[in-house]
């Protein structure tokens, strides 16, 4: 590859899922945790993948960086880094690619942490895998990941173990050992869920400094719509193991196709509403992955259903600006979602959304 | 000692809960130490009134609402509920007392019995106050199930594990309800949930309020929630009170820096909307050795000499509107009083 080749490729995106499919063997048949996602992104980009539990996102990102068990999961489609083929490498493959490539940061740091073991043998054991650093060299790296990561006294931290730092300084540590050895990639799955929101808001603040100061690509998993608006450029609305809306993130809330998208919105409460005004629900749950509905996967949930909506499936339809793409029959706007938004506000069905739009 | 002060405190006949200098500690082994988890808070709650308590881990929110159930006894401090002291009663008389106070808690999951299934489990508080025949049992257990939305049929042959978060957290409440209680705490009990199913809980909740005439207290982390559900809110920090106010005017006026940082943490789901720099760094000092004065200024940015050595009392810097901060955003500097300790 030249250099020319190379910068073209970075430009063109470092990471690229093309009709990704992950199945689970269940005992009550195929569960199509994700059925058919393309996505990209390109160097320095961050992508938000938002959805409700079940919708796919956490096993998208895992399908990605190759963190699914080999038995009972059936995989398809083609997983690109940097333009390689990395969906069938062994995880003797991946290990060159874990750590240095890409990294991953997950929803629980209690858990996801050793509780043997020190904070600093933990972040400075992939320097020392990886980077073939001295146990030396790497605890001096580990101290200035954990400075770079705001956590207070780090030398003193290298030697306190999980249980002794709070939630949202083991969080850190999860960041500076996912940032140990430079990764172009960053998955963070939930980053900030099990967090207080001043912590929450911190996190996702240094997150988003890292991205900018090393360049990296942020993929950004959370069930939080607000979580994503401020911290990302592009945002993918899963629902059911499809990809049902994509667009940069100022188009997405600016110009909602899917009725989903817009559901969810609606769903947040926000301080600008008075007290006790009623939230907008969506009814139901989110569909059963072994026998998903025949049509759109959302119709049975949708408050703008039609027939052709439970019969057909919606093919992915290109909205005005060239990257928003949605899946629905009537979206947002269109002339039936209008006439029945009339119907449903007549019934008085619909009340938080109407202040909020 | 400068106490959080009982401005805020109302004198109605409609007080259905009211909170005196609660104090609750926690014995750290034989180290002599002591967690300082609630340090001398007072509220109140009117009848029908849902009282909103926020607060970040560790600022004794969670330890407020299970001391008014006595579970643990407090330290000290007076908790009168409909006109009976309760931090005094023999255990039996608390135990029924108990009948009128219930609670939620966070993990719908965890805080149902996974080996019984779920109409057994809304039975249970019955069968053990004696309430009626079992049929007559039944018959409220089913009509419970029904105006919390989970179908009674399947509740009688299935087991939590079968239900979602959300369906979980509504069996929860639907236990809570079965024995008519005057009022519920809930225990963050939509912060485990997605956000659409956290709509569907938090409008349950009100409309069950409506229903069974309750009072709620419902402690959080999320203010945007809290608002939402509220009448009137206090925020607490570290033990204390820092603000109390309607919830409204809360979110239009926040005066005490911790509010005001808290308001400004919650993402704005609007992406026009700048993300506002993070004012403060860090996380609560610990609960064993709170700092001096008020108990935010080592986070606040305002803090001021006085604030590391004199606590702030409550005080009503517009109606209905209280504050404990020497320099609070809006309502004008605390009068210096003379004080000796």
């Amino acid at each position: 590859m030249t250099q020319t080749d190379l910068v073209r490729s970075e430009l063109e995106s470092l990471v690229e899922t093309i009709d990704v499919k992950t199945h689970f063997k269940t005992p009550r048949g195929i569960a199509r945790a994700v059925d058919g996602v393309s996505i990209q992104i390109r160097r320095g980009q961050s992508l938000g993948v938002v959805g409700e539990s079940g919708s796919g996102k956490t096993v998208l990102s895992r399908s990605i960086m190759g963190l699914l068990p080999r038995n009972g999961v059936i995989r398809e489609g083609s997983v690109r880094y940097r333009g390689q083929e990395i969906g069938n490498c062994s995880d003797k493959e991946m290990q060159s690619i874990w750590g240095r490539e890409m990294a991953m940061i997950f929803q629980d740091p209690m858990t996801s942490l050793n509780p043997v073991m020190k904070v600093g043998k933990q972040i400075s054991e992939s320097l020392r895998k990886n980077l073939g650093m001295s146990a030396n060299e790497a605890l001096a790296v580990a101290e200035k990941l954990l400075h770079d990561v705001r956590i207070p006294e780090p030398a003193r931290r290298l030697n306190q173990y999980p249980h002794e730092l709070s939630g949202g300084m083991r969080q850190r540590v999860m960041i500076a050992i996912a940032m140990a050895c430079g990764p172009n990639m960053l998955f963070a799955d939930e980053p900030t869920t099990a967090l207080d929101v001043t912590v929450q808001a911190q996190i996702l603040e240094l997150l988003s400094e890292q991205k900018r100061d090393r360049n990296m690509s942020l993929l950004l998993v959370t069930h939080n719509l607000g979580v994503v608006a401020g911290y990302t450029d592009e945002i993918a609305v899963m629902y059911g193991g499809k990809v049902v809306e994509k667009a940069p993130t100022k188009t997405l809330f600016a110009n909602t196709k899917m009725p989903y998208t817009e559901a969810l919105l609606s769903s947040i409460p926000r301080l600008d509403q008075p007290s006790h005004s009623r939230l907008t629900t969506i009814p139901g749950r989110p569909p059963d992955l072994v026998n998903p509905p025949k049509g759109c996967r959302f119709a049975p949930r949708c408050a703008y259903v039609r027939d052709l909506c439970l019969n057909e499936e919606p093919e992915l339809e290109q909205a005005d600006s060239p990257d928003h793409t949605y899946r629905c029959f009537y979206p947002v706007g269109s002339p039936e979602y209008l006439e029945r938004r009339v119907e449903l506000t007549r019934k008085g069905e619909l009340v938080a959304s109407e202040g909020s739009n | 000692m400068a106490g959080t002060g009982k401005a805020h405190l109302r004198d109605d006949q409609n007080v259905l809960l009211r909170v005196e200098d609660l104090v609750v500690e926690f014995p750290i082994g034989r180290t002599g130490l002591k967690v300082n988890a609630v340090s001398g808070i007072s509220f109140d709650v009117l009848k029908g009134e849902t009282l909103g308590i926020v607060g970040e881990s560790g600022c004794g929110k969670s330890t407020t609402g299970r001391a008014i159930m006595q579970l643990p006894s407090p330290t000290s401090g007076s908790i009168m509920f409909d006109g009976t002291e309760l931090t005094t009663l023999s255990g039996e008389a608390m135990r029924e007392a108990r009948t009128k106070i219930q609670m939620i808690f966070q993990d719908p999951i965890s805080s149902l019995n996974p080996r019984r299934n779920v109409r057994d489990i809304v039975l249970e508080p019955l069968s053990i106050w004696k309430r009626g025949t079992t049929a007559e049992q039944l018959a409220a257990v089913d009509k419970i199930l029904e105006h919390v939305g989970i179908d009674p049929q399947r509740a009688a042959e299935s087991k939590p594990h079968q239900f979602s978060g959300g369906q979980c957290q509504r069996i929860s409440i639907a236990r809570s309800l079965v024995l008519n209680p005057q009022m519920i705490i809930c225990d963050e009990p939509v912060s485990a949930l997605d956000v659409s199913v956290q709509a569907q809980v938090v409008n349950l909740l009100e409309d069950l309020k409506k229903q069974f005439e309750l009072t709620l207290v419902f402690i959080a982390h999320d203010l945007a929630v809290v608002k939402n559900i509220s009448d009137r809110i206090a925020v607490m920090y570290l033990g204390k009170i820092c603000e109390v106010s309607s919830s409204d005017d809360l979110y239009r006026n926040p005066a005490h820096p911790y509010t005001d940082v808290l308001l400004s943490s919650i993402p704005v789901p609007d992406p026009t909307v700048a993300v506002k720099k993070v004012v403060v760094d860090g996380e609560p000092p610990s609960p064993v050795s709170p700092p001096a004065g008020c108990r935010f200024n080592p986070r606040c940015p305002n803090a001021s000499d006085r604030c590391r050595s004199e606590e702030p009392t409550l005080r009503e810097i517009e109606p209905d509107h209280f504050v404990a901060c020497h320099h609070p955003l809006t309502g004008g500097e605390a009068p210096v009083s003379v004080h000796f300790k």
